[in-house]
């Protein structure tokens, strides 16, 4: 009974955050904000190399067989570097594949998805709120399927999408097929930029077990936010420890002040604990699947909702200079609110965790 | 990672099972209730299910540390309706100081009766003028012969009127020893003797838990000091840290949500139980999601600890997130409360529902456990301090220490 990373996890957590270091990193997210450029190419490349995308793939399909821990881990370091880099969607459009392709399935598309030469994204929600399987309404007529999908996330640059479907099922969708359209918007969030997705009589192939996979793909996106969050949530709380550490107010510096001293203490006090619920919620979803939906709601609701608070404080304490564009702060903030809201809202993931209780 | 239930693990289950059912209830030949009580509570400890991390020679049953054998006894225990290990200030603070820091005498003297529940404990670190400023305590010892000789004051030691024995914090060495807390001694102390007056204080709740303890020529011999002279506020730092470590903690978090549960499904709002309400229900997931927090955090603090890596932080901030997540459950309970609020024994000696008097106490009980044991306050200025590396306060003591410091 050990509740603890092994040696391979704590050095894949090293490698990725190596690559993933402040000073690498910052200036291309940078880029990404100033408009320079759409996505930070550049990371997800060596990321790819790393074996980022093969991580949950399994072996037989050319990945390395690791499982929702490992990726999760690698989850809270992309957290904490605000990288702007296509990862969501691709793994779940991944995840999506692994848990309902059938072998066939899976020995055609996943190799491409693991390797990175296909980039996937996933597409869920159709309306406001409407994460759950239960709540998808596009229904297919033969082999194709028209209608919108919301917060697509990178769905712009995708080359192939994995769509909720009514009943809860799951289709693949090659994004170069007619029929399939993206508009872009000005989104909150600029590393994780969402779209919509028209698709008009568009050539769709079912997941062969979709419906048992549906649930397990939304489970999987709750438990790698909150990994996402727990780590930017420590990194900006660094960040504003930092500050108060050089910036001088009534000739003292601003952490020799019990108010500030305490703020931040009252911050630590809610992320913290914040590691363990994540690292549980992706214990879970690896092996104990049939407690995964109750903790993944929990910890993506809890995590998420610490993250934004501790967001909005850290920012605040940095006075006037967190409210500008050119400070990052809001990088972090913003993805805040992002992993707040994708994948369902806090208060329906708590109720949602209600459904797994004999209460 | 594994949280498994191993083989071994279910064997262990099956074994305890097994005990359970062979011993408890015990027949009526043995004696009264507490009496089968204790004598389970023997047998338990005879076969290993408590008294866990005391060694044998000590009369626990030194079982190496494993919370998922400690999570199985806690659940079939329970499960089982047997009485469960007592946590006492003796078995959670005593024992452990003594096995890290006493003599072989002082272990072999306090422990045993400690175990067995004959030696019972109260706690003597608060005085009236320093109670968060601990180090500025007042009350002395001085060694005259082969005895201390113990003047002062100590205040807020819960129990005192009922245990015998106090673990206390007297200053033994002169007052201009800097920094202050190195004047401060460990001790083992009998309270039985005539000068040691007791005066009940009545807490807020109505009950008389806390008392002043005043001490007039007290005595103790030579050796109630642990862990050596002046090494008090070490001695004691570590026994803090424990008693923060608690598990017993978590596991109190999760029986509260239980019964936050059964008075939802006990309240009719609308004509209907509260639990049905889709707020309520989310409300109180929440204290779930942060009892699950607190759970894992705590079982990977010590997975890591017990392979020597260093594990951060979360113990250190445990007390403040457990007294925080009271307050919200405080919020929930209040509004199931609704009018029974206002009485102090709703559903018993008045109108309301039966069980409710229980959260009028334990909503006053809340606010003491954010003042025992180091304020909220204090709380935050360790974790800023030790958590954050973010400086001490500027002002009284510290800021002539700050300034000596950097000179």
């Amino acid at each position: 009974m050990k509740f603890r990373l092994d040696e391979d996890q704590q050095q894949l957590q090293a490698t990725i955050g190596k690559i993933l270091a402040a000073d690498r990193i910052q200036p291309r997210v940078r880029a990404v904000i100033d408009g320079k450029k759409a996505w930070d190419e550049e990371t997800w490349q060596e990321l790819v190399e790393f074996g980022l995308t093969a991580i949950i793939v399994p072996e037989e399909n050319d990945g390395m067989g690791l499982s929702l821990i490992e990726l999760a881990i690698c989850a809270e370091e992309l957290g904490r570097s605000t990288a702007a880099v296509p990862f969501l969607g691709h793994v779940l459009a991944t995840i999506a594949i692994v848990e309902g392709g059938s072998e066939e399935q899976k020995a055609r598309l996943l190799p491409g998805l693991a390797s990175g030469e296909v980039l996937g994204s996933i597409a869920l929600t159709e309306g406001n709120d409407t994460w759950a399987p239960a709540d998808w309404r596009m229904a297919p007529e033969g082999t194709t399927i028209s209608g919108r999908k919301r917060n697509v996330p990178n769905g712009d640059i995708a080359q192939l999408v994995v769509v909720g479907i009514e009943g809860g099922r799951l289709g693949v969708v090659e994004m170069a097929k007619p029929g399939v359209s993206c508009e872009t918007f000005e989104c909150l969030d600029l590393t994780r930029p969402i779209c919509s997705i028209d698709f008009d009589k568009a050539e769709v192939e079912l997941l062969q077990n979709g419906p048992a996979a549906a649930t397990r793909v939304w489970d999987a996106a709750l438990a790698l936010l909150s990994a996402d969050a727990y780590g930017g949530a420590w990194k900006i709380t660094e960040m504003a420890r930092d500050y108060v550490q050089v910036r001088e107010a009534f000739g003292a510096k601003l952490a020799e002040f019990q108010a500030i001293k305490h703020q931040l203490a009252n911050v630590v006090v809610e992320v913290e604990p914040t590691r363990g619920l994540y690292w549980f919620a992706a214990y879970t979803y690896a092996r104990m699947p049939e407690k995964a939906s109750h903790a993944v709601s929990l910890a993506k609701a809890q995590t998420t909702e610490v993250y934004d608070i501790c967001a909005r404080m850290c920012t605040e304490l940095h006075g006037g200079i967190g409210f500008t564009w050119e400070f990052d702060a809001h990088v972090w903030l913003k993805r805040a609110m992002f992993d707040t809201a994708w994948g369902g809202r806090p208060q329906r993931l708590f109720l949602r965790a209600t459904e797994f209780v004999d209460w | 990672m594994d949280l498994s239930y191993s083989e071994e693990n279910e064997e262990f289950r099956a074994k305890l099972q097994e005990f359970l059912k062979e011993n408890w209830p015990l027949p009526e030949s043995i004696g009264d209730l507490k009496q089968r009580e204790e004598e389970f509570r023997r047998r338990a400890t005879e076969a290993g299910y408590m008294m866990r991390s005391i060694p044998k020679e000590y009369g626990g049953s030194e079982q190496p540390l494993d919370f998922l054998k400690g999570e199985i006894i806690r659940e079939e225990i329970k499960k089982h309706g047997a009485p469960t290990e007592v946590v006492h200030i003796g078995t959670g603070r005593v024992v452990p100081v003594l096995l890290q820091h006493g003599t072989p005498e002082q272990k072999a003297y306090w422990i045993p009766p400690t175990v067995r529940r004959e030696f019972m404990w109260c706690q003597g670190y608060s005085e009236p003028n320093a109670g968060s400023d601990l180090a500025s305590l007042k009350t002395r010892a001085e060694l005259v012969g082969d005895k201390w000789i113990i003047n002062g004051q100590k205040i807020w030691s819960s129990g005192a009127h009922k245990y015998p024995f106090m673990v206390a914090l007297i200053r033994t060495e002169p007052e201009d020893v800097a920094p202050r807390h190195k004047g401060i001694s460990y001790f083992l102390l009998d309270l039985r003797q005539p000068g040691v007056e007791i005066r009940p204080i009545k807490q807020i709740s109505g009950e008389p838990e806390f008392n002043e303890v005043f001490f007039t020529n007290a005595e103790a011999p030579i050796d109630a000091v642990v862990g050596g002279r002046g090494n008090g506020w070490n001695v004691s730092r570590m026994l803090l840290r424990y008693e923060r470590a608690a598990f017993s903690g978590i596991n109190w978090a999760d029986h509260l949500i239980q019964r936050c549960v059964r008075t939802a499904k006990g309240t009719m709002r609308n004509g209907k139980p509260a639990i049905e309400d889709p707020a309520v229900r989310a409300d109180i997931a929440r204290l779930q999601a942060r009892a699950m927090a607190m759970r894992y955090s705590a079982y990977r603090d010590m997975s890591m600890e017990a392979v020597g890596e260093p594990s951060g932080d979360y113990m250190m901030l445990q007390k403040l997130y457990l007294t925080e997540m009271l307050l919200k459950l405080d919020d929930i309970t209040r509004d199931l409360l609704a009018d029974d609020l206002m009485m102090m024994n709703p559903g018993i000696d008045t109108d309301g529902l039966k069980g409710n008097a229980k959260w009028v106490d334990a909503s006053l009980q809340s606010l003491k456990i954010r003042i025992a044991g180091g304020s909220s306050n204090i709380q935050r200025n360790i974790i800023g301090e030790r958590v954050l590396g973010l400086p001490r306060d500027g002002v009284g003591v510290n800021a002539r220490s700050n300034r000596e410091a950097s000179k």
